[in-house]
């Protein structure tokens, strides 16, 4: 094996190695989508994030628009803060333009969706969303189904004593009442 | 009774002394890893039948490793209607776990036990006590350059046998199987994270192809020097490797996936 | 009466719980063929070893040119190597290089000439051993003497002021040692070398050799001028030197007695 051979060959060894680590780089992971600095902040809190994380999307009408960059608890007002960090191209959401968590598909990762109001003022770098949805709780939500079952019931309130210890408080935001 | 636990004593003791001498072997070779950069032709030779030999059976096994998940992942996928997460399972498999792995384990057999047998017949031949009466120091001259390019060449073999089995994945599940191209690889784009899991990977190759190639090389330099000492050796390096690898791979994915 | 160029005293050695050496005294004045004499397994091989500072006695002196081969460092002891050559029983010639570039290895490892000079000190090298037209073969290709005169000629290369030969007629053809032979004798007078010969091949060896050592189980049986040894007196030293069959090393390994043995088996 002459030293040229050796030389050549070692060399497009190490040009495949560094090209697959490129493709998987590029073509298998969310490379790109990384390290895009910049970006322009909003805060929202919220009683449950549920399953949200960080990095999680933040979605208007469906299309991606951001990332959650952090999660915080605030003390003061006992309530989660989330920071987001949304690409500079969209700028301008209204300033009564409100958050929720939702859920996407069945396998549960959780984003944040934004939906746009009707104000004419526009939310900027630091700005507050004031208007949030927690994410659904399944617990809450069978216990809430349970409670109002039972409170429907002909027979007057043999209310199941099981239902009364496991329920968190009662939402303040707005949840979507089953039946009625 | 007592001549069972004189055995077992000295087998523990013989145990230990090897390990302590295989540990001075690698400070050794360490040691003689900056005179390394003067002699680069030495690590490139070395590279040729350490890595590039090594590519065709990396390539192969990842082609049909890459395919045979393609398969069962879309067989199990599709009970639960989720077969267009084809693409993040075949990917996150093979960048997380069977890219390093699998390509340490035939880096073991193929590399690995051809080393052992060759440091261990110049052993057998008294080349290496040959090179010392020479005052050539045989750790610098034929055990450093080996170690190298192990080491250099692991983390590469990997990175080819992740992307190929990906292909490979891509081949049978959008080709044949009619799982959408674009589901398969932006659902792929959205989960695989570059710092999480591809860096991890090769941080597992680099783990790997250190240890690997130490085993390989301080078998052959401990082998008793006769044709049945070198056989044994070689036996033991790919057994030891294989066993190393794996309880190192479960050790290091506690650590970077364990949460 | 010259210096001795190696002086070895009291020197212990053991391997296991075998005691190889058990307090030996050697001599080897500059400029002579010295050769190492004794029956096999007497380690022989481990002398020249322990001369080399390969391995390290138990205790005793060895000394190489007024120092201390035992307790030298690293680097004194890679220095003193630059300085000796030797040739081991199978050549362990570098098998995935050429002969010429074997012969050249060392030189090129401790030396920084040019390549034209490489060249030329190579070709002188192997035409001293006669085998300049085998240059470009592979150790693979050569017989055996053939590859034990490569290996010669690679341990002159820096023209060392000692040569070891381990074993070198064991096993050759009578024309090959006969070359062997002359090589041995001519380059130590040529090159103004000490020559340290370790062989249980008697008559070869006391033809070459200036002076003789007879080692057995871990002594030095005899010693002297090979004049002087074919005509001693000592019962071992006629056995060994006259290859007779039995004499204070006997034929049978100890057994019990013949007809205690054939008659009382399984059965009685």
């Amino acid at each position: 094996m002459n030293t040229r051979t050796v030389e050549i060959g070692v060399g497009l060894f190490v040009a495949a190695g560094c090209a697959a680590l490129f493709v998987l780089a590029m073509q298998v992971s969310n490379l790109t989508t990384l390290g895009s600095s910049g970006g322009y902040r909003l805060t929202a809190n919220f009683e449950n994030i549920g399953g949200l994380k960080v990095r999680s999307p933040v979605t208007v009408s469906g299309v991606r628009v951001g990332r959650v960059e952090s999660i915080n608890y605030d003390l003061h007002t006992f309530q989660a803060v989330v920071t987001m960090n949304i690409e500079d191209r969209y700028k301008g959401f209204p300033e009564d333009t409100s958050a929720s968590i939702f859920t996407a598909g069945l396998l549960g990762e959780q984003y944040v969706a934004l939906e746009p109001g009707g104000s004419m003022t526009s939310l900027t770098d630091g700005g507050h969303i004031q208007l949030t949805q927690s994410a659904l709780v399944l617990e809450q939500l069978i216990g809430q189904f349970l409670y109002s079952m039972a409170g429907k019931k002909p027979d007057g309130g043999t209310a199941n004593h099981v239902e009364n210890q496991t329920l968190g408080q009662p939402e303040p935001a707005p949840a979507p009442q089953p039946g009625q | 009774m007592l001549d069972l636990l004189q055995r077992l004593g000295r087998a523990a003791l013989g145990f230990f002394r090897r390990l302590g001498r295989g540990n001075l072997f690698l400070l050794q070779t360490l040691a003689s890893m900056p005179g390394m950069l003067l002699r680069p032709g030495l690590v490139v030779r070395q590279m040729w039948s350490v890595g590039v030999l090594t590519l065709v059976i990396i390539v192969v096994s990842a082609l049909f490793v890459g395919m045979v998940m393609g398969l069962q992942g879309y067989n199990t996928l599709v009970d639960f209607g989720a077969e267009e997460s084809l693409g993040i399972l075949v990917a996150l498999s093979l960048v997380r776990e069977l890219g390093p792995v699998v390509t340490a384990l035939l880096f073991a057999g193929r590399a690995g036990s051809a080393l052992t047998a060759e440091i261990g017949l110049m052993k057998a031949t008294e080349q290496l006590s040959g090179m010392e009466m020479m005052a050539v120091d045989p750790v610098q001259r034929v055990i450093a350059p080996r170690f190298l390019a192990a080491f250099l060449a692991m983390p590469l073999l990997a990175a080819i046998f992740s992307a190929v089995g990906v292909f490979g994945g891509y081949l049978v599940g959008v080709g044949l199987l009619g799982v959408d191209d674009g589901a398969f690889w932006s659902q792929m784009q959205g989960k695989v994270d570059f710092y999480d899991d591809i860096l991890n990977g090769i941080i597992k190759s680099i783990v790997f192809g250190f240890v690997a190639g130490w085993i390989a090389l301080y078998e052959g330099y401990d082998a008793v020097p006769t044709a049945e000492g070198v056989s044994q050796a070689t036996t033991r390096t790919v057994v030891h490797s294989a066993l190393v690898v794996l309880g190192l791979d479960f050790v290091l994915t506690a650590l970077m996936f364990g949460g | 009466m010259a210096e001795p160029i190696i002086q070895i005293r009291d020197l212990r050695f053991a391997r296991g719980s075998r005691m190889i050496f058990d307090g030996i005294d050697i001599d080897i004045l500059p400029g002579t063929v010295t050769a190492i004499m004794g029956p096999s397994g007497t380690g022989k091989t481990t002398l020249l070893k322990l001369i080399g500072g390969q391995l390290h006695p138990l205790s005793g002196s060895i000394r190489v040119q007024d120092e201390e081969v035992p307790a030298l460092s690293r680097s004194a002891l890679y220095r003193l190597r630059k300085r000796i050559g030797m040739l081991f029983q199978t050549g362990a010639l570098l098998t995935d290089l050429s002969v010429f570039e074997n012969v050249a290895y060392p030189i090129r490892e401790h030396t920084k000439l040019p390549e034209e000079l490489i060249r030329d000190l190579v070709l002188m090298k192997l035409e001293a051993v006669g085998l300049r037209g085998a240059a470009g073969l592979m150790p693979a290709e050569l017989s055996g003497g053939m590859a034990r005169r490569v290996a010669l000629a690679r341990a002159i290369a820096l023209d060392p002021m000692m040569v070891l030969y381990d074993e070198p007629f064991t096993g050759q053809d009578p024309i090959s040692m006969g070359v062997l032979v002359k090589l041995i004798r001519e380059l130590n007078r040529a090159l103004g070398m000490t020559s340290v010969v370790v062989s249980h091949d008697v008559r070869e060896t006391s033809a070459i050799a200036d002076y003789v050592y007879l080692l057995s189980d871990g002594k030095v049986m005899d010693h002297g001028k090979p004049d002087d040894l074919w005509g001693a007196k000592t019962e071992w030293t006629r056995q060994f030197l006259n290859g007779l069959p039995d004499g204070p090393v006997a034929f049978h390994y100890p057994a019990p007695p013949f007809r205690e043995d054939l008659l009382g088996g399984a059965g009685r």
